[in-house]
């Protein structure tokens, strides 16, 4: 199935589309969710705890959106704010510390944009998770599920491996945002979404990204179960590899990924 | 009967006197015949100043301390001891890696324009005698956004800074992303922030300056990660742009919202440090900062 770059901007928006809690109650057993940043409160746009893949215990963190409006505002639309960062990068460095493999879902507009989020300083958030992420004695995989919007996706995509699934985006920023700022006409939208290059496809031939997980049919949407089976597939195989690895040279490895680009 | 409130001229409209432009323009032969850019007008109090003292005061203005824009060559005279300093990578720009429409023509004329090769200069020279790695973005080229000549040239500079243990000193001025270099100014970000984890994971100190404005990207990265943070005062700085923020929430912003002012009062920033004293604090923390115990 071939579709344009705004026909998968649109899929990868739809309501029905599975979220990040979807994949993680079909790919993991005994999910325990952990809340907060010890700082300020507990970002809903953001889920994390711990769980087990098979027989290997794992931290897992993802942009949570809502399935309607109410569940919508509960989660932000899945904009995160500061807190919600810091309470990943808490549970990453807990991870670190008691050597639990990483495993991120990305799904966000982007971070959100508002006072309190300037406030509590937004900025510093995304970048300690940048910084501090490069550094994880642990691997770290990242999967962007529908949409992964600028710094905000960016903040939980500093990984050993990133994929995204066969039509989700990821960008610097909403090809609406980005018509506005650089066509000054926000409805150039569809124009903008060939322009910056946002599919799965072009950021896997610019060596952005590792790999494709295909999906169903129709879109992951069509079949939830085999979707997860697809990451999981992917997630067990490549986790194998890097349990494996030396921890210096998954290190050197993440470093020399990003610095290539 | 009663006025429909929601009817429209509900308002008074006077004859209140306003200056037209031509009321202050002088006949042409009475104004003064002075050449272009000898006198610079500050745009916050409205003094006229000689600009060759406006660059001596640090291009300060001496009567209400408003700080002028400074291009990234000014701001290396300024910083560096005797002005004095060896250039990396100055030719180093970027290569279109979207194939952008437009974009190729466009840097070619901000680079005859400006005088500018990219949006950053970098390079070494010393401060109190001590020498230092030292970057300063121009806000003049694309808005100072960050696309991946900023991105090499940074993360090379870091490189550069942690093989010869040297301290780093930054100046951020940023609008943001490269929009037309999309995911790869994204993953600038990234970049910069690794080479800048790694010099400070070999213990050597790295120093922000933010001047205004800086946002976006450049503040989401490596603008955030300095052991010291220092800031001009009222520059702005934030993660989104005000105008972003208020379509957002839908109001006006509160005054003094994102200004320097503003993150040292919720603990993003170490020091307000007004221009004339730049040169001398940075020189006092990078004393500290030597390796006196290993010598």
């Amino acid at each position: 199935m071939s579709l344009t770059p705004w026909e998968k901007v649109k899929l990868a928006r739809m309501p029905v589309r599975p979220t990040g809690l979807d994949y993680i109650d079909r790919i993991f057993d005994n999910f325990l969710e952990l809340h907060g940043d010890r700082y300020f409160g507990d970002d809903h746009a953001i889920v994390g705890g711990v769980a087990f893949l098979g027989d290997i215990p794992i931290t897992v963190i993802a942009q949570q959106k809502g399935r309607n409006t109410k569940e919508n505002i509960d989660r932000n639309f899945s904009m995160p704010h500061p807190e919600g960062y810091r309470k990943a990068l808490r549970l990453m460095k807990q991870a670190e510390k008691f050597h639990r493999p990483i495993v991120c879902f990305i799904d966000t507009p982007g971070a959100f944009c508002g006072l309190g989020a300037e406030e509590r300083g937004q900025g510093e958030a995304i970048a300690s998770n940048l910084a501090e992420m490069m550094l994880l004695k642990t691997p770290v995989i990242s999967f962007v599920i529908s949409e992964g919007g600028s710094g905000g996706a960016l903040a939980l995509g500093v990984a050993d491996k990133v994929y995204m699934l066969e039509h989700s985006i990821y960008a610097i920023l909403s090809p609406e945002g980005f018509a506005s700022i650089l066509y000054k006409d926000s409805t150039k939208a569809e124009q903008a979404a060939i322009d910056m290059k946002l599919t799965a496809q072009d950021l896997l031939q610019f060596g952005i990204i590792d790999g494709i997980i295909p999906e169903p049919k129709g879109g992951a949407h069509n079949d939830y179960d085999q979707m997860a089976v697809n990451i999981k597939a992917v997630l067990t195989e490549d986790l194998q590899l890097m349990l494996q690895m030396d921890t210096e040279v998954l290190l050197d490895k993440r470093y020399q990924k990003f610095r290539k680009m | 009967m009663r006025t429909n409130p929601f009817s429209k001229k509900h308002y008074a409209t006077t004859n209140i006197y306003r200056p037209q432009p031509q009321d202050h323009q002088q006949p042409e032969e009475e104004r003064p015949n002075v050449p272009q850019g000898i006198m610079t007008k500050c745009p916050k109090c409205g003094k006229v100043i000689y600009s060759k003292i406006l660059l001596k005061n640090h291009k300060r203005c001496d009567e209400c301390g408003f700080h002028f824009k400074v291009s990234a060559n000014e701001r290396f005279a300024m910083i560096l001891d005797d002005g004095e300093w060896q250039e990396f990578d100055s030719q180093m720009t970027t290569r279109d890696p979207l194939n952008f429409p437009g974009y190729g023509d466009k840097l070619v004329k901000t680079q005859t324009l400006t005088g500018l090769v990219d949006g950053v200069v970098t390079g070494k020279g010393k401060i109190s005698g001590l020498p230092v790695m030292l970057a300063v973005m121009d806000a003049a080229f694309f808005m100072g956004s960050m696309g991946s000549a900023i991105g090499e040239k940074l993360a090379r500079l870091f490189e550069r800074a942690t093989k010869e243990r040297l301290p780093i000193i930054i100046f951020t001025a940023s609008g943001g992303a490269r929009m037309q270099e999309g995911i790869f100014s994204l993953m600038q970000m990234a970049k910069v922030s690794a080479a800048a984890a790694k010099h400070s994971e070999a213990g050597l100190l790295y120093i922000t300056v933010l001047t205004d404005p800086t946002t976006g990207g450049v503040t989401a990265s490596f603008a955030m990660l300095g052991d010291i943070i220092i800031a001009e005062p009222d520059a702005l700085i934030g993660f989104a742009g005000p105008r972003v923020i208020a379509q957002t929430i839908g109001q006006k912003l509160p005054e003094g919202f994102q200004k320097a002012e503003f993150l040292l009062e919720h603990g993003f920033v170490d020091r307000i440090v007004p221009r004339d004293q730049l040169k001398q604090t940075l020189g006092t923390l990078i004393k500290v900062h030597s390796e006196w115990r290993q010598s």
